[in-house]
């Protein structure tokens, strides 16, 4: 008879080892759900990673997707260590983009690229930013659950780019098309070779993962981020004031989404356009990220790379197998179920059940009852 | 025309309220026992397409609606095991469950796009009532899901408070320990309480897809799964008063309708979003005594551990 | 139900990681009596009755119920054998109604509105037992005595025949106690028969038929509570050993400037609203040891967290040491020397998720010692950590180690080295020691003194009146939000001041 353990500290390898056999699980659960689709599981497998990590083309793409997933992951890692459930990436990002595109329009050409760039960046993560705190604030003002708020929030935020796309944005140059105007010349982010991947976003990407996780773990921020996510009461009280760490870290949270936002609109669209066409998702998927990585802003490069892949391998499987769009939704949450089974086997250790007598003793210690003996 | 005027918005109203009412009285029971299911929206979207799909295959809307059920008690099932048996993050597994509802319905639902439903339901009108100026027809004379729901309202609500089982839920979800040393399953209840919200969030997919719309478009719920979750605290975790909210915000999606000329479309149908906001911070008010949260809401059980 | 005529244990032996909590245990208790199980905490007596309540199986040893061997592997057997058991934090749920608690568990329960079937049972019971409860009531609006009771009638419409009620007197005020006392002898006088835990010599004399004390495991004696010496069960309990009195080091000076701590007509809102405080004013000077001692929920709680800034007041002014304080956060009054170890220690007073050298200066981690600029400096903050390790002897692999890994003596340790750290001019201590082991509780004590030695001046907070008594300059008895008295502790009577804890004071306050 097997039974489970409480187990004391995971260690890395542990983790590691938990992570990955989760991800293998959900990737085996995706064959099986191909399998259900008609079609062929091993090829639908080979046809995702062959078409996201086996060529240059693929790898470049896939690059290009783990820009905005590792920034708005690395996002969601700092908020959720805080036990801020902020699930509104996805409006953070669109109200980066659209920050980002208002100043652009206003800008035209009128500055050099080296100071708009950064004008650029920095008001998408205003934007984005401005977005996470408003959550922040009707959080510690209104006691609003930030899961439900930064949810309706990205709704809002995606019919408001709709209304300015399709009304006051929409530019006289694209032909009737509900865009704006592309950005001027000086605006465009430029991109690495033949690819699409617009290396300044990327640089910024990286950087950001490094910056955040001296954040966590070196700073006083930090400290106080981990000691209200560990146990908020004995945080208060030791005298650290939760309001002023939520409205930070949600800003902070939205600003790094907020800069992914700017990527994707100066950086491949060079125009705000449909919210579904500036982020496919990119949001929703970076919570999987943050979770991949253990919640470690460094380990999201890699899981943002991992989930990058995912997102090519998808469009790809759509375009040469005919699968719906969909799949890729169903291929993430099967990956995060499988994570979150995954967590399971972190805290406690399968071990036989010792053969003694039917009166196993109950664990002592709290000395709560147990109210049934097996 | 001003008496049609009424009796269509009155109408319109309750047929956009039917599918909130059902999915919140499922979302109050599965946390009223404790367990956060964040997955509202993925299990609306299969008991969507499993309904529609099912109603075209059978030629039965009934068969339809049991389907939309079964579809998200089956998803509801995978979040109980995980928060229940496995004691995972209820936040993080409820938003997998999203997202692996709304893959399920875009995949399963492809074959389904545009094609038009002939299994519909005939409308059921109250003898007497029915025949009343301007109200009869919004109110009386409809289709049966929406007595049906009405009926959920008031039996849910009985159950909760006057019958044995709605006192062990309600202590499951308050004080498990309390259950546990009273013999009460706290596991099994806990499943059996996530599993009906499922199938009831399944209905309200079925219900979209079957009554209000009729037909199936992909990502059709639109966020209702999460205005949901915002009615369930809106209401207190109390049934009847989620009639109220399932009215209101009935209410605000039909503004789309009266209003489709003088403001921008896409102010109308973020009004939802932002009414659901608007709503939670009204709420904040009370929090003490009665209409606060489950005590032990989103917290897993773990007997004997420190 | 059958009557249980006597009950046995034989030979109970029970280990916790080693250590035996009950090693070969006998006791016997027979129908109409009340059998005290007395011994300090610690002695093993939770652990023997959560034993024949089925909570724990026993490693060694069986139960006998008129004279046949029993097996009891959880408290649904217990329940049907007649045995009843009411823990010291009680099992409710607050937002139930008093009927509704009673309902859950109970067999027969209608399933329509069992709340109401229930009600004119408990209202029987009520009556038959002298203890008046409201079904109808919510449980979060009864006070600990009312909740009691509604422990009480639960095992009772259970069917128990046999009570074990774990310290009930520790939430009850004097006159509720009295009532409880009422109780259990209508219970013995229908033949059924209790187990009082306690580690109060007064009550168990006052109450029990015999007494059985416990000490480190072990039965020490059994006694018929009739003629029994004070001396003798103390005598019993201690093993003879005295207990070290703390050593007390030379005090320091009153005249030396402001006091460390003026608290000036200070109101504190309770939970449910009412004032929980009313009106509080005191000075403590440097170096001196304030006993706040008093039954719990008569303020003590609302007062140490309106000290340490996390309860508003609603009226009056704080200064500490000289510098006034009123309506500071808490880490303002940190800054101003206010140090706080709260009550609870597992939920306020340590991230478990932390390592042991992050817990460390949990409340400290912006002294300049330890951050530079926003930079925290790892290398000080571990080798401070280590310092706390190394003085108070904690328990750790390493002080990297996962705080919430250490037991709850070392986690106390880990708090006293952080928050005493330096000479602080203010500590408030909530129950330092409450459920400690004899050593830890004294290491705990003598740390105190030390600060106090030093010139810190401490507010000790607690419920333990020997505790008290011993280590305090001046002993005030806190009495429904206001301290009914404030005495000079130089042959301080005891019985004078349970009195004052009790409400039966004097009107004078200081």
């Amino acid at each position: 008879m097997i039974e489970f353990a409480p187990r004391p500290e995971p260690s890395a390898a542990d983790r590691a080892l938990v992570t990955l056999g989760a991800l293998c699980s959900g990737l085996a659960l995706a064959a099986l759900a191909f399998l259900l689709m008609g079609a062929h599981p091993g090829r639908a497998m080979a046809a995702v990673f062959s078409g996201s990590f086996m060529s240059a083309y693929g790898l470049g793409e896939t690059a290009t997707k783990a820009i905005p997933l590792i920034l708005s992951g690395i996002g969601l890692s700092l908020a959720f260590r805080g036990r801020l459930w902020n699930i509104g990436a996805e409006g953070q990002l669109l109200a980066g983009a659209t920050a980002a595109t208002g100043l652009a329009l206003a800008l035209q050409d009128s500055l050099p690229a080296p100071l708009a760039v950064p004008l650029l960046f920095a008001a998408g993560a205003a934007g984005g930013a401005a977005l996470a705190a408003l959550a922040g604030w009707l959080k510690t003002r209104f006691r609003v659950n930030e899961v439900v708020s930064t949810l309706m929030l990205n709704y809002i935020c995606a019919e408001l780019v709709q209304h300015l796309v399709y009304g006051p944005w929409k530019g006289p140059s694209q032909s009737g098309f509900p865009y704006t105007d592309n950005f001027a010349a000086p605006l465009v982010l430029p991109v690495l070779g033949a690819t699409r991947i617009h290396w300044p976003t990327l640089v910024l990407a990286l950087a950001s993962a490094a910056a955040a996780w001296v954040l966590v773990h070196r700073t006083r921020f930090g400290f106080e981020l981990r000691a209200m996510g560990g146990n908020p009461d004995a945080a208060a009280c030791a005298g650290m004031n939760a309001s002023r760490t939520t409205l930070l870290v949600m800003a902070a949270s939205g600003g790094l989404a907020g800069l992914a936002g700017v990527g994707e609109v100066a950086g491949i669209h060079r125009h705000l356009t449909y919210p579904w066409a500036v982020s496919s998702g990119y949001g929703y998927a970076a919570i999987i990220v943050a979770w991949v990585a253990g919640l470690d802003p460094l380990l999201a490069v890699p899981a943002g790379l991992f989930l990058g892949g995912i997102m090519v391998g998808g469009d790809a499987i759509q375009i040469s197998m005919g699968l719906p769009a969909a799949a890729i939704s169903l291929f993430n949450g099967l990956l995060l179920l499988c994570l979150m089974a995954g967590e399971f086997f972190l805290r406690y250790r399968p071990r036989r059940r010792a053969r003694t007598s039917d009166l196993s003793p109950v664990p002592g210690g709290a000395g709560k009852p147990e109210g049934k003996t097996a | 025309m001003i008496s049609g005027l009424i009796t269509d918005t009155l109408s319109r109203t309750l047929g956009a309220a039917t599918p909130l009412l059902l999915g919140t009285l499922g979302e109050i029971y599965a946390e009223r026992s404790g367990v956060l299911n964040l997955g509202v929206e993925g299990m609306m979207a299969a008991g969507a397409v499993a309904g529609f799909g099912t109603a075209m295959s059978t030629g039965s809307p009934w068969a339809g609606l049991a389907a939309a059920a079964a579809a998200g008690a089956a998803l509801a099932l995978i979040h109980a095991f995980l928060s229940v048996t496995l004691k995972a993050n209820q936040i993080v597994s409820g938003i997998a469950l999203t997202m692996l509802g709304l893959g399920l319905s875009g995949v399963w639902g492809k074959p389904f796009v545009g094609a038009p439903l002939s299994a519909r339901f005939s409308p059921v009108a109250v003898p007497l009532l029915s025949d009343l100026p301007v109200l009869g027809e919004a109110l009386f004379r409809r289709d049966p899901v929406f007595y049906l729901a009405l009926a959920l309202a008031g039996g849910l609500a009985f159950v909760l408070h006057r019958t044995r089982w709605g006192m062990v839920l309600r202590t499951v979800g308050e004080n498990p320990q309390a259950a546990d040393s009273a013999g009460i399953s706290v596991s099994g209840t806990r499943y059996a309480c996530v599993t009906l919200g499922g199938a009831l969030a399944g209905l309200a997919g079925g219900y979209l897809s079957l009554v209000y719309v009729p037909s199936w478009i992909e990502g059709m719920t639109a966020g209702r799964g999460w205005i949901i979750i915002g009615l369930t605290i809106f209401a207190g975790w109390e049934p009847w008063k989620a009639v109220l909210g399932a009215l209101l915000f009935g209410g605000i999606d039909v503004t789309q309708y009266l209003f489709q000329d003088a403001v921008s479309p896409n102010f109308l149908k973020a009004l939802p979003y932002a009414a659901t906001l608007l709503v939670l911070m009204a709420s904040a008010r009370r929090s003490a005594g009665s209409a606060a949260a489950p005590a032990a809401l989103a917290a897993p059980y773990r007997p004997g551990e420190r | 139900m059958a009557r249980i005529e006597s009950l046995e244990l034989r030979d109970i032996r029970k280990e916790f990681d080693g250590a035996a909590a009950n090693d070969g245990i006998s006791l016997t208790v027979r129908s109409g009596e009340v059998l005290a199980l007395l011994g300090e905490n610690g002695a093993g007596k939770t652990t023997l009755m959560n034993i024949l309540y089925g909570l724990y199986a026993p490693d060694a040893g069986e139960i006998l119920v008129n004279g046949a061997r029993v097996r009891i592997a959880g408290p649904a057997d217990a329940i049907r054998m007649g045995i009843g058991m009411v823990h010291q934090h009680f099992m409710l749920v607050g937002r139930h109604t008093v009927a509704e608690n009673a309902a859950l568990g109970l067999r027969g329960v209608p399933f329509l509105r069992p709340g109401a079937w229930v009600a004119g049972r408990i209202r029987e019971f009520s009556k038959r037992y002298g203890m008046a409860v409201r079904p109808e009531a919510p449980v979060w609006q009864l006070s600990a005595g009312e909740r009691q009771k509604v422990e009480i009638l639960k095992a009772l419409l259970k069917g128990a025949e046999l009570l074990i009620l774990d310290e009930p007197t520790s939430v009850l005020t004097d006159s509720e106690a009295s009532e409880l006392f009422a109780a259990v002898r209508r219970m013995t006088a229908e033949g059924k028969s209790v187990v009082f835990i306690s580690h109060k010599l007064t009550e168990v004399l006052a109450v029990s038929t015999r007494i059985a004390v416990l000490r480190k495991g072990r039965l020490a004696g059994t006694v018929p509570a009739a003629g029994a010496g004070r001396a003798e069960l103390a005598r019993l309990m201690t093993g003879g050993d005295v207990i070290s009195a703390a050593a007390r080091g030379p005090r320091i000076a009153e005249d030396a400037g402001a006091p460390a701590l003026a608290v000036e007509g200070l109101t504190v809102l309770g939970d449910l609203g009412p004032a929980a405080v009313s009106g509080l004013s005191f000075t403590l000077a440097r170096g001196e040891i304030l006993g706040v001692a008093g039954v719990s929920g008569n303020g003590q709680r609302e007062l140490g967290e309106a000290l340490a800034g996390l309860r508003p007041a609603e009226a009056g002014s704080l200064v500490v040491a000289g510098v006034d304080a009123s309506g500071r956060s808490p880490r303002a009054l940190r800054d101003l020397g206010m140090r706080h170890i709260p009550e609870e220690r597992l939920r306020l007073g340590v991230v478990g998720s932390m390592s042991v050298a992050d817990n460390a200066v949990l409340s400290c981690h912006r002294d300049p010692r330890f951050a530079k600029g926003p930079f925290l400096d790892r290398a000080a903050i571990r080798a401070h950590a280590q310092g706390i390790v190394d003085a108070y002897g904690i328990m750790t692999p390493s002080a990297d180690a996962r705080a919430g890994a250490l037991s709850g003596g070392n986690i106390q340790k880990l708090i006293l080295g952080r928050e005493t750290e330096g000479t602080p001019a203010v500590i408030v201590a909530s129950h330092p020691t409450c459920g400690l082991d004899i050593g830890a509780a004294e290491f705990v004590r003598s740390r105190l003194c030390a600060k106090a030695a030093q010139g810190s001046a401490v507010l000790l907070i607690s419920e333990d009146l020997d505790e008290v008594l011993r280590l305090s300059d001046r002993v005030a008895v806190m009495f429904e939000g206001r301290f009914a008295a404030v005495l000079p502790n130089s042959g301080l009577d005891r019985g004078r001041v349970m009195l004052l804890m009790a409400g039966g004071g004097e009107a004078g306050r200081d």
